[in-house]
């Protein structure tokens, strides 16, 4: 394993941060289960504001607003946050990681399997973890090249645009079936799955609410799909922010071989980034601003990562460890480049970290 | 059903409301609104029994979605408790006569120390609190119709808080018009504790006072069962159909008294398990029908060395996976050392290791 701290300072770095978590744990209650009840409550009140706009044609854009804040709440704050089981303390069915499916064409047992098993797990593992370029991209100079990266910056405008599409077939592991490696018949219940939320959003987004406003109906769809598309690019946005800007660390699968607990924080650490923003950013991008707290706490309420955040970096400071944030233009910006740059061949690194963009002493 | 109701309950309003449910809307608006789940609110509140562990019945206007229930069915009830908005749920005997879709009924619990659903209900219940609640299940019901006439005659045997199904078929009998013509001898058997002890003391009083052909013996303190003197009041009584419900120990005296007679219907209750603070004990897999030793180490290895294959994902506790409900015991969570007793839990198999004996839905 390749890391900057000493075994022995791993497993320190290790218990820092479970303490930080037992605490917080400790401290759940009856604040946070208003807090996602509350968001859920304002949730439906856009969804019901949005449907109803659509009826009053001068209104649309207005419409289109509060429909894309409801689904942009619905998939980050709520869907993400709820299935990953950090709300499953309160035992309401309604807010269980079992039942909970959200507004979005990937089934929610799907996308659980991939997202909070094979990625949370496996983070930034080249070759495990699956949501380093979505199968589509290549985000890391560790991905041999090969001519069809050119398209790359395409790739991922397409991505961007079609992203719950992205979601949903990323587990199809399309690339994997192009090359060999898996057979169409593993798919099937996959496909079952997504064809049944396809068939869902469809109805409900592209037939039955155009249809109830009868006349506006070309209007109410277009208002529809609109809002789908915006969501999609606010949450491209956000996770590969969360992931891809310059100064996050790759991993290969044999430094991560029988990981410590110390070292597995040390690659979640590692394999995010944060965005800096003000508390309404935060909540609209389901608080993954906090991409760093969420992948060292997965399953704490995320409405909790800007309090221990500071913690985080004091932590970070102390054992001379990046901590990578900036605001949404510089992640973005740095996310852009990087999917330029490798569009071309580029040369292969070592497994050292990158030095990050802002180290954690600067800020 | 209402055209309201007809119309929530539709494939369109389902699709419109698709994914989450047209009840995940409703419950915003009004929390007794609903098109499929069941909620109560509670309308009466009133102290049965005082003294160290007081009961209280509890008056319930259902949903329009509550099915009913026949005599001696339970329903299991779900409450957020104040100071943490954690919602536990415990099952519970309806005490009142046999309900019909939508309409009121009544609970009648007893506060234990352990049980800290049934002591906020006791203590704590607030008229116009909303309980979230389960259709009425259990097989401990009276066979047919409980007003058709029958040459049977019928033994109820129960215990302390065991009482509530127990009344709620002899006041469905009541209730349906039971008396002496439909030649259908009740007896009821009773222990409490103590006198203060007793619920429905008056209402049983007046119960046995009555004309109705129910004969009704009430036993205090250290008046115990004993199958002799049961068979003074019920001659043959093995040959009697019976139901009996109460604290384990009485189950075991009756169970014992009717040996291997296939005439007795058995409800009770089983005490909260207690952690011992080990790994004695044995680790049970309720849908496998498999049981083993404990070996201390988290249950998805446990239940992998028994030959069962959980799902699970990470095998560290962050992915949610191999979520399996534990229904009775103790587990530790490996990782942050956190005990937890709770029955009828969720638990990450994967990072929860049995304390004693333990009970999972595997």
């Amino acid at each position: 394993m390749t890391t900057t701290l000493t075994p022995d300072q791993l497993e320190e770095f290790g218990n820092e941060l479970d303490a930080i978590r037992q605490r917080v744990i400790a401290d759940l209650g009856e604040d946070d289960a208003a807090y996602i009840r509350d968001i859920v409550k304002k949730q439906r009140q856009f969804e019901i504001a949005g449907r109803a706009l659509f009826y009053l044609p001068p209104a649309w854009p207005l419409a289109v607003a509060a429909l894309s804040v409801s689904k942009i709440l619905d998939n980050m704050e709520i869907g993400h946050n709820v299935m990953h089981g950090q709300y499953d303390w309160m035992g309401d069915p309604g807010l269980s990681s079992r039942m909970y499916e959200w507004d979005n064409v990937c089934p929610s047992e799907q996308w659980k399997y991939s997202h909070n098993y094979i990625h949370h797990t496996f983070t930034n593992i080249l070759g495990k973890d699956r949501d380093i370029g979505y199968g589509v991209l290549r985000m890391d100079e560790d991905q041999k090249w090969h001519p069809y990266y050119l398209g790359n910056p395409l790739y991922a405008v397409l991505l961007m645009v079609f992203f719950e599409w992205g979601v949903a077939m990323h587990d199809l592991e399309v690339e994997n079936l192009v090359a060999g490696k898996r057979k169409v018949s593993e798919n099937k219940a996959l496909h079952r799955g997504i064809m049944r939320k396809v068939k869902r959003q469809a109805l409900k987004d592209y037939v039955l609410f155009p249809a109830l406003t009868g006349p506006f109906f070309p209007l109410t769809l277009a208002g529809n799909a609109t809002a789908n598309l915006v969501r999609n690019i606010w949450a491209f946005n956000i996770i590969f922010c969360g992931h891809f800007p310059a100064g996050v660390a790759t991993f290969s699968e044999e430094e991560c071989e029988d990981e410590s607990r110390g070292h597995w924080y040390y690659r979640q650490l590692l394999g995010s980034a944060n965005i800096t923003g003000s508390p309404l950013f935060h909540l609209m991008s389901g608080n993954l601003s906090h991409q760093i707290e969420h992948h060292l706490f997965p399953d704490l309420p995320a409405r909790r990562y800007p309090a221990i955040a500071p913690e985080v970096k004091a932590l970070c400071e102390r054992y001379d460890l990046p901590y990578n944030t900036g605001p949404l233009g510089k992640q973005l910006w740095s996310v852009a480049s990087k999917i330029c740059r490798l569009a071309l061949p580029g040369r292969s690194r070592s497994h050292d970290p990158e030095p990050v963009v802002e180290p954690a002493l600067a800020a | 059903m209402s055209l309201a109701q007809s119309l929530l309950r539709s494939r369109a309003v389902a699709a419109l409301t698709s994914p989450h449910g047209v009840d995940r809307y409703l419950e915003i608006v009004n929390p007794m609104w609903a098109a499929a789940e069941v909620r109560a609110r509670v309308v009466h509140v009133r102290r049965e029994t005082s003294g160290e562990h007081p009961v209280a019945t509890l008056t319930l206007q259902p949903t329009s979605t509550w099915r009913g229930h026949r005599a001696g069915q339970y329903v299991q009830v779900g409450v957020e408790l104040p100071g943490s908005s954690r919602r536990l749920a415990r099952c519970f005997s309806i005490s009142s006569a046999a309900s019909a879709p939508g309409e009121q009924f009544t609970l009648t619990i007893r506060a234990h120390d352990e049980g800290q659903v049934s002591k906020f209900l006791v203590r704590d219940a607030r008229l116009g609190q909303v309980l979230h609640l389960s259709q009425a299940d259990g097989e401990f019901t009276l066979t047919g119709s409980p007003a058709t006439p029958s040459p049977h005659p019928v033994l109820l045997i129960s215990g302390g808080s065991g009482i509530t199904p127990v009344m709620s078929m002899v006041r469905t009998l009541l209730r349906d018009g039971y008396d002496r013509r439909a030649n259908r001898p009740v007896t009821f058997v009773h222990y409490a504790r103590s006198a203060g002890d007793q619920i429905f003391a008056d209402e049983l009083a007046e119960i046995a006072a009555a004309d109705n052909d129910i004969d009704v013996h009430v036993h205090h303190g250290d008046d115990r069962f004993s199958a002799i003197a049961l068979a003074r009041l019920v001659p043959g009584f093995r040959d009697v159909d019976t139901w009996a419900c109460g604290p384990a120990g009485l189950i075991d005296l009756v169970c014992a008294a009717y040996d291997t007679s296939d005439r007795l219907r058995l409800e009770f209750f089983k005490p909260p398990s207690v952690a011992s603070g080990s790994a004695d004990g044995d680790v049970t897999f309720t849908t496998s029908d498999r049981s083993a030793a404990n070996t201390g180490t988290p249950l998805l290895v446990q239940a992998e060395a028994v030959g069962l294959t959980p799902v699970f994902g990470c095998r560290m506790g962050i992915c949610f996976t191999c979520i399996s409900r534990k229904t009775e015991g103790t587990v530790r969570n490996v990782l942050t050392g956190e005990e937890s007793s709770l029955p009828d839990e969720d638990i990450r198999i994967c990072v929860s290791a049995p304390v004693g004996d333990c009970v999972v839905d595997l």
